[in-house]
């Protein structure tokens, strides 16, 4: 019964980390480029949320704030993209790896100026307490995550795969000058992506925030979020959250079972293991290009 | 206007183009040297800073900026640097042995966690440098017997050649130490550029297909590339050891990382002014912002993050604006004058580029 706690406790955490891996993979999908700043996106949902909600701020009913602050971060992701990002278009990687990062240090320093760097919790009607399942303990809002979570899966992936806009998404990534000539509009289609991202940090936010406290560091979640996307491959939405509840299981079991020391290297032991065997993945799109 | 005539292959790869140019760097020198007799004993300090971070910003340059390799892990390697350091010195290594040996046991270890890193490219590359940089801070704790834990290290004053070092007590003499080890790096670095080896690095990073269509072992390219960077960055780890005077496993975290490749951008990717640039302004910034700051809203009104935020806008202005940071700035401005009144609006316009992914579903 122990473990199967750890385990329904892991999984729940395991979404969060699965939902902030969304966000990575749907940009790289879309623009091949990763968002570090994709943590932070999170914790700026989840205070955007909290500002709109909580009794000290705004006050508003929360099933009108969640959708106020998705929106906003949708909106914010959209211009993030039209603003900023989009001087670097067509560049390498590199120059948006290290974009993203810088964007993540301004994220966390505004965040702390309008909100304090005090931890806060937001007034969540998820966050009412307990579901007893046959022995096992588990809080609403972890049922909560658990199934938005999968249910934004299913429906990312679906929209990926069967709608026009998402195969356009796709073309306009694999090759940009191609997808040109094919009639898509590629910087329009990248600004979408960027407001559907942020949308989903949102969404990962708020159920984050009913779990627990948030301040502006939370964003460095997104760092085990990286994990949990590298070990399923970028590029794939079932992998993103396949990796995410694998790093979110490891968790509980390794500082259960494992000494203090090495309990917290574990999820980064095993990114570093699988990059070795499975340089892309467990779930791969690339092949190296023979000379 | 000055005019460059080359009438040999030899002068395409001459540490310096004409005399001027050796001029401006011989005066730099004597700056350099005679910098103890300008300065008061603090600013002395930052200076000796400054040099560190440029001599690690160099090791990153070599990786990052001349191969093409992203790394956000390299304060694991200052940490292997300052820790080998110290712990040589502890055995009873003299320290014009233990200096150099812990620089390259630092490439070497560089160089063997190379070896499975080198399957990966661009952000893969880039997150597992992270988890790296990550797992450092735990291994140090782990490692506790050499490495003293959370405690921390405390190396003692330098012996070189019957003098005594220590930053504190003898600033000016720490200077010299670090001004020489910053010559030496940047003229091995300015050297390697001109070799074969170097080239190949440049072709990696510029296409690994036409690299390798050209005979360039990428694999074993980029191992090299890993291993000379984390040796230079291991020699500013030891530095930076004895700057800062005492050490623990927070002290090379996740954010110097970061910093040091902020840093390196800023300056301008690929470009050994670059690295010097880039360490003024990570040098310098607090201070200037504490002054302004005290300016502004008057002293003892504390704003967390204040600098990595404002750090932060700097870089992204400068990617949006001037992707080669301030040495590409300074480039445009020495060619306008040099070139005067020739010089044309569009000569440093890029080229479109578009992207185009190696993945194939």
């Amino acid at each position: 019964m122990d473990v199967l706690q750890l385990l329904v406790s892991g999984l729940a955490n395991g979404c969060v980390y699965g939902l902030i891996a969304l966000g990575f993979v749907l940009i790289y999908k879309a623009t091949e480029a990763v968002n570090f700043a994709q943590g932070d996106f999170m914790m700026l949902g989840a205070f955007v949320t909290l500002g709109l909600t909580n009794a000290e701020y705004l006050h508003m009913p929360f099933w009108l704030a969640a959708p106020l602050a998705i929106m906003i971060m949708a909106v914010l992701g959209y211009l993030l993209d039209n603003l900023v990002l989009r001087h670097l278009f067509g560049q390498s990687q590199t120059a948006v790896v290290i974009l993203t990062i810088a964007l993540g240090f301004v994220i966390r320093f505004v965040a702390g100026v309008i909100w304090g760097h005090e931890p806060q919790t937001l007034e969540s009607p998820l966050a009412i307490g307990d579901i007893h399942f046959g022995g096992v303990v588990l809080g609403v809002a972890d049922v909560a995550v658990i199934v938005v979570t999968v249910l934004m899966t299913l429906f990312l992936y679906q929209f990926f795969q069967r709608t026009k806009l998402g195969l356009a998404m796709q073309a306009a990534s694999q090759n940009q000058m191609a997808a040109y000539y094919m009639g898509i509009p590629v910087k329009r289609v990248q600004g979408l992506i960027w407001g559907l991202s942020g949308a989903t940090a949102a969404v990962a936010g708020i159920l984050f925030a009913s779990k627990g406290a948030i301040d502006p560091n939370a964003g460095l979640l997104g760092i085990k979020a990286f994990a949990a996307a590298v070990i399923g491959g970028f590029g794939s939405l079932p992998g993103a959250l396949a990796g995410g509840l694998i790093v979110g299981v490891i968790e509980p079991f390794a500082s259960r079972y494992f000494a203090a020391g090495y309990s917290q290297i574990a999820p980064y032991a095993l990114l570093l293991i699988v990059l070795v065997l499975r340089p892309h993945g467990l779930f791969s799109q690339i092949r190296i290009k023979k000379v | 206007m000055r005019i460059l005539f080359k009438t040999s292959y030899n002068d395409d790869i001459r540490l310096f183009p004409d005399r001027w140019t050796l001029a401006v760097y011989a005066a730099l020198l004597a700056l350099a040297f005679a910098l103890p007799l300008l300065l008061d004993e603090f600013y002395l300090g930052e200076v000796t800073n400054v040099l560190i971070w440029a001599i690690a910003g160099l090791g990153l340059m070599l990786l990052t900026g001349q191969t093409g390799q992203v790394s956000l892990g390299h304060a694991a390697f200052l940490a292997i640097g300052c820790y080998t350091n110290t712990i040589l010195i502890e055995a009873g290594l003299p320290f014009i042995l233990a200096f150099p040996l812990a620089g390259m046991i630092t490439g070497v270890v560089g160089a063997i966690i190379a070896i499975p890193a080198l399957r990966l490219h661009g952000i893969y590359l880039a997150i597992a440098t992270i988890a790296l940089s990550i797992l450092a801070d735990d291994i140090i704790v782990l490692l506790d017997p050499w490495t003293g834990g959370v405690s921390g290290k405390f190396p003692d004053a330098i012996t070189l050649f019957g003098l005594e070092i220590e930053r504190w007590t003898m600033p000016v003499r720490f200077y010299y130490l670090v001004l020489a080890v910053t010559v030496i790096c940047t003229l091995f670095y300015r050297n390697l550029l001109r070799s074969p080896l170097g080239r190949a690095f440049a072709a990696v990073r510029d296409s690994e297909v036409s690299a390798s269509a050209m005979g360039v072992h990428i694999a074993r390219t980029k191992g090299t590339a890993f291993g000379l960077s984390c040796m230079i960055t291991g020699w500013a780890g030891a530095l930076m050891g004895y700057y800062a005077g005492a050490f623990n496993n927070e002290t090379f975290s996740l954010v110097i990382s970061i910093t040091l490749l902020m840093m390196i951008v800023i300056g301008g990717l690929g470009s050994i002014h670059g690295a010097f640039f880039g360490a003024v302004v990570v040098a310098f910034l607090p201070q200037v912002l504490s002054i302004l700051k005290g300016a502004v809203l008057g002293g003892g009104v504390a704003i967390p993050g204040l600098e990595t935020g404002v750090f932060g806008m700097i870089l992204i202005l400068f990617i949006l604006f001037e992707p080669m940071g301030i040495y590409g700035r300074w480039l445009k401005v020495r060619t306008w004058f040099e070139l005067f009144p020739f010089a044309r609006k569009d000569m440093f316009r890029r080229q479109k580029s578009y992207l185009k992914t190696e993945r194939l579903r």
